[in-house]
């Protein structure tokens, strides 16, 4: 029940702010995802003193496709829950103080688009996975669509059409294992694993294929990555953050619950390639980063940089690498919200995000400077920041299953400093110049923004305890499948 | 009576807090009152750490290593960290030396900083890195001592890119990180290493299982530790960040490039000196490194004439006779001269910035001269940092750079002639050094004349005390020969007992050298190096020569004051070739390439709907005359199949 209102309250106030088109919809909005973060505040409680039966919702929708209405949090869904909860909330107030064309639909949508983001993590069954999955999609594809910036509509088409060609395939491999689940047909999520694991080796691997390319374009991991530069630099900076900070969560989150278990000897098989792949994406994009001259286009890098060691670490199947994974999500979720942010009050204050019409903020803006400093060490991965655990755990795991590619892997932390340090030096330090000697300092709501999230960028690096043993359990069962095979590998 | 645990915390939280308090109120306190709870933190942080020395001093002996736990960090599947502290004879030594000359560094920031405007946040970026320095040095496993690594690496990024309008310290500021992350991601490796094969990343574990452990194994250990300490203490191949690094204000210079952080590879080694000691290959790789560091860069010393870059060029060989003594296996006298050059090289940092402070900003010896009329108490405090570093006796160098020497010609008369030719030169450019700024002809202007006055007492103070720690310090350590009884060795005899045990069952023990040979080579060593003395005397007091401008170099002299262009190197063969490849990737395959074909699959919608398109003429005859030919197709398919 708690579930089913955690998917389905911002959904209903969403629909009211679309029904009030009231001038106050950023605050109903901000109050909104507010309650939403105190009912994942309950679910976090239920989840820890082991009610968690409360959790689980399952009830037939529609029986004649075997689509069931099945809900779940365990430790995986309940970060990623938890991401989405409290970065909505900062994602609604770093819009206030800006004014937008119908705020009501504006603000809606970024609530609808948190109710699919929702459903996606809890959903246990395949198919309607596969439809919040969907949905989500439309709400962040007219927030692009209509207040981004220059030459959106090609581009968020792309992004759209690229997307959702990525996800037929998902649609594609998720039919064929309804077709082999045993008994009654069903996309119960045990029920595929089940069709998914009595699958011969080379059709785990075509299954395998397919999903990865859905939650390869998603993520985005190169070479499926092209979409995504372009759009981060159209879309306005909530549009920016939701895809970056939450939604390229689904296509990791979409590997770890609905690929490792359901193809284990297609991942097996593949894993290697997929690492590869992944840990060529870290360098390929981390040197892309290193010339870019957009500000916004640079951490749009460096975030498939980032995304792609996350996903070499996956593949590893250990519980260093997948634990690593989880709490690299959160921290690059806060790290780069935080980093679009600083970007837009840069472009709110000088109307560019070109570096080299940048320089000299930190006379001026010492505070800005500073909240770029330390969420720049966390994107940096420096110890006693939430990105150095998530780094450590997943360059770790990649080097125990090959030392060479770990040793690859670890460039990004030579390459991140290079292109950070330099955007930071480009932007921040040396004398300012017209566009810069007038910038302001933060504003009441971007500090209500920005102080959180470097406190919490601190915090998680220093005691990322209670993050590690939310996922701990459900890193283990899944890794439970894997123990008899290790010795194939 | 205070416990050991309380003090182990209480030491790194205390600057910890004082960067917190002076940091969050950056604006808000006056420059009197940061600087007090600057100073203040470290110097509680100083007594802490003397009182903890005490304690460890009443432990019997084999009793002086104590374990601290704090809190679990990183736990995940198999992997764990606690976050906690050692505490032993070698944390302590360098708990000592932080804390100690970190506070007098920070004393005489007062007088040194007093009218810059960022005097509260140099002061705050001063407590944070003694906190992550203290780090460092206490970790109980590697993963803490990484914290520290790192933590000190950002702050003397922030330090040496202080003054952060001007770009070429921003860049100088970033050349130092991106070098030692190169070496961190070495360390990093390493790390990973010890975990995958010792199960644990805790120091205590390693030292169990290491013994067990394979040669490779530890050789490839040792070996990716070693590239970390590369880029932290500056050695060869890595460097170069630090002779830019004299960006930074002087003191910053003092603390962090000359005493403290610039030596955690020396702690790092020899923290794994049982696993060094157990990888021949990795010793003598140190061992080669650390020689030829000292050599190359004292020979670079020669031809500067920034006054602040000698010293850099300096700090670099002694770090590389450091080095050399650990590789030979006297970690001993590796610490040792570790703990003296902390004192004279921050004396002679601190002195030059005395200097520098007196003649308005002026760096270049070639504008100074005949100041030790001026400036007393700086010459004279500047003077004792001169012969420590010379190996003058009785002065704090003498002992340690003895001890490194004895021990290379026990292992190779070659490596003692290399690292003696190394200490030569090491004599030539600071007596060139000393006679260029404090003797001869007065050469600043006259205007800067009329401001020079001896440095205030902030300043003094400190000076002093760092002259009289350069004068006794050596003390620690008075060899046998010399009627000592070397307690320093003592001292840190249960943190090598393992090692010296190894080198025993392998009977690869040095044989001890005779009085009588140690005599000549002390004999040897000060005789040339008071002939050096005199050479550069006559130099550059007699002949009052003055170096000349840089553009009328040629041949060697050239190729020295260039710093025989690695860095010129280094931006041909990896900057340009990084960057080029950007480049390439950037424009050829991910814009004419990746995205070229995603665009095609794009376009060929429309495009594909614009052929077929056209199959739909209109015209009746044309439909009828297509379907003919489908029908008999069909019929012809349907008969033949």
């Amino acid at each position: 029940m708690l579930t089913t209102l955690l998917i389905f309250f911002p959904l209903a106030a969403a629909l009211l702010i679309f029904a009030l088109r009231s001038k106050q919809s950023h605050a109903l909005a901000f109050g909104a995802a507010c309650i939403e973060l105190l009912i994942s505040a309950v679910v976090v409680y239920q989840f820890k003193t082991g009610d968690a039966e409360n959790l689980r919702a399952n009830f037939q929708w529609i029986e004649r496709i075997g689509l069931s209405y099945y809900v779940d949090i365990d430790g995986i869904s309940l970060l990623l829950v938890l991401l989405t909860t409290v970065l909505v909330p900062f994602i609604i107030l770093s819009s206030f103080g800006k004014s937008f064309s119908k705020p009501s639909t504006f603000y809606g949508l970024i609530l609808v688009m948190q109710m699919a983001l929702i459903g996606v993590f809890v959903a246990q069954d395949g198919l309607l996975f596969y439809l919040f999955w969907e949905i989500a999609l439309i709400p962040i594809y007219f927030i692009c669509l209509i207040w981004g910036g220059e030459n959106r509509g090609k581009i968020t088409f792309k992004f759209f059409m690229y997307t959702l060609a990525g996800s037929l395939l998902m649609l594609i491999a998720l039919i064929y294992l309804y077709l082999h689940t045993p008994g009654v047909h069903s996309f119960d999520v045990e029920a595929l694993y089940a069709a998914g694991q009595g699958l011969s080796g080379g059709e785990q691997g075509f299954i395998f294929w397919f999903l990865f390319a859905a939650f390869a374009v998603k993520m985005p991991v190169f070479p499926f990555h092209t979409w995504q530069p372009d759009t981060y630099t159209v879309a306005p900076t909530q549009g920016t953050m939701l895809l970056s900070g939450i939604m390229l969560k689904m296509g990791i989150y979409g590997v770890i619950r609905w690929l490792v278990p359901v193809v284990p000897f297609g991942v097996i098989t593949w894993g290697y390639t997929a690492i590869l792949i992944s840990v060529i994406g870290i360098i390929y994009a981390s040197c892309i980063a290193i010339v870019q001259k957009d500000f916004k286009r640079l951490i749009a890098y460096s975030s498939i940089a980032h995304v792609g060691l996350i996903a070499a670490g996956l593949f590893t199947l250990t519980a260093t690498g997948i634990q690593g994974a989880m709490i690299q999500m959160i921290s690059h979720g806060i790290v780069v919200v935080g980093m679009f942010f600083i970007i837009d009050i840069v472009f709110d204050r000088t109307k560019t995000t070109a570096l080299a019409d940048l320089g000299g903020i930190r006379n001026v803006a010492p505070k800005l400077a500073t909240v770029f400093v330390i969420t720049l060490l966390g994107s940096v991965a420096l110890p006693l920041t939430s990105g150095f655990i998530g780094e450590f755990l997943l360059i770790s795991s990649i080097f125990q299953y090959r030392a060479w590619l770990g040793a690859l892997a670890g460039l990004t932390i030579i390459l991140g400093a290079v292109y950070m340090l330099r955007t930071f030096q480009k932007s921040m330090s040396g004398d300012t110049n017209t566009l810069t000697a007038s910038v302001t300092d933060l504003t009441w709501n971007e500090k209500a923004v920005l102080y959180p999230i470097v406190v919490l960028i601190i915090l998680i690096g220093i005691y990322p305890a209670p993050i590690l043993s939310i996922s701990e359990p459900a890193v283990a069962k899944l890794l439970e499948l894997y123990s008899p095979l290790t010795a194939i590998r | 009576m205070v416990s050991i645990k309380f003090l182990a915390l209480i030491i790194p939280v205390l600057p910890l807090v004082g960067f917190l308090l002076v940091a969050l109120n950056v604006k808000r306190l006056s420059h009197s009152a940061a600087s007090f709870i600057a100073c203040g933190s470290v110097f509680l942080a100083f007594i802490a750490a003397v009182t903890l020395f005490i304690r460890l001093l009443n432990q019997p002996e084999d009793a002086r290593t104590f374990y601290v736990h704090a809190f679990n960090w990183i736990i995940a599947g198999d992997f764990h960290s606690t976050m906690g502290f050692l505490i032993d004879p070698l944390s302590s030594i360098f708990l000592l030396i932080i804390t100690g000359v970190g506070f007098l560094i920070h004393v005489y920031s007062i007088g040194y900083m007093h009218d810059d405007a960022g005097f509260n946040r140099f002061f705050s970026y001063l407590n944070l890195f003694v906190f992550f320095m203290l780090l460092l040095v206490m970790g109980t496993n590697y993963l803490v001592m990484f914290i520290g690594w790192e933590g000190v690496g950002l702050c003397s990024y922030l330090l040496i890119g202080f003054w952060f309008k001007n770009q070429a310290y921003n860049d100088a500021a970033n050349k130092a990180f991106i070098m030692n992350r190169i070496g961190d991601l070495g360390l990093l490796l390493g790390i990973f290493l010890v975990f995958i094969n010792f199960g644990s990343v805790n120091y205590a574990d390693m030292i169990i299982q290491a013994p067990q452990a394979s040669p490779e194994t530890i050789t490839w250990i040792t070996i990716l530790l070693f590239i970390g300490a590369m880029g932290k203490s500056a050695q060869i191949p890595l460097y170069t960040w630090l002779p830019d690094a004299m960006a930074g204000p002087t003191p910053v210079s003092a603390l962090i490039h000359a005493a403290t952080m610039v030596t955690a590879g020396i702690y790092m080694v020899a923290r794994n000196n049982v696993l060094y000691t157990l990888s021949p290959i990795a010793m003598n790789l140190v061992m080669i490194v650390g020689l030829a560091t000292a050599l190359f860069a004292a020979t670079i010393a020669l031809k500067q004439n920034d006054i602040k870059k000698v010293l850099a060029y300096s700090t670099v060989s002694q770090l590389g006779l450091m080095f050399l003594a650990l590789g030979l296996g006297a970690f001993t006298a590796g610490i040792f001269h570790m703990a003296t050059h902390a004192f004279f090289k921050a004396l002679l940092f601190l002195g030059a910035g005395s200097v520098i402070h007196a003649l308005s900003g002026e760096q270049d010896m070639r504008s100074m001269g005949g100041l030790r009329k001026y400036l007393p108490i700086t010459f004279a405090t500047f003077l004792i940092g001169v012969l420590a570093i010379s190996g003058i006796p009785p002065f704090a160098g003498f002992f340690s750079k003895d001890e490194i020497l004895a021990n290379a010609f026990a292992h190779n008369p070659i490596v003692w002639g290399i690292a003696l030719l190394a200490s030569l030169l090491t004599v030539f450019y600071m007596f060139r050094l000393l006679y260029l700024t404090f003797f001869g002809d007065v050469r600043a202007s006259q205007h800067v004349m009329s401001h020079i006055h001896e440095s205030p007492k902030s300043i003094t103070v400190p000076l002093i005390c760092l002259a009289v720690l350069s004068v006794v310090g050596g003390f620690m350590g008075v060899p046998e020969a010399l009627g000592g009884s070397h307690w320093l060795s003592e001292y840190l005899s249960p943190v090598f007992a393992q090692s010296v045990e190894i080198v025993k069952q392998r009977g690869e023990e040095h044989a001890h050298l005779t009085h009588a040979t140690e005599y000549m080579l002390m004999g040897i060593v000060i005789g040339l190096t008071v002939l050096v003395i005199i050479i550069v005397y006559l130099k550059y007091v007699r002949k009052k020569h003055v170096p000349v401008a840089d553009a009328q170099l040629a041949g060697p002299a050239k190729i020295l004051a260039n710093k025989y262009y690695i860095d010129e190197l280094y931006n041909a063969i990896i900057v340009k070739p990084l960057y080029w490849l950007s480049n390439v990737l950037d424009v050829f395959v991910e814009r004419m390439g990746i995205d070229f074909i995603v665009n095609i699959f794009g376009s060929s919608v429309p495009e594909g709907g614009k052929i077929t398109r056209l199959t739909q003429t209109g015209s009746i005859g044309y439909y009828i005359f297509l379907m003919v030919i489908g029908i008999v197709l069909i019929v012809t398919y349907t008969l033949i199949g």
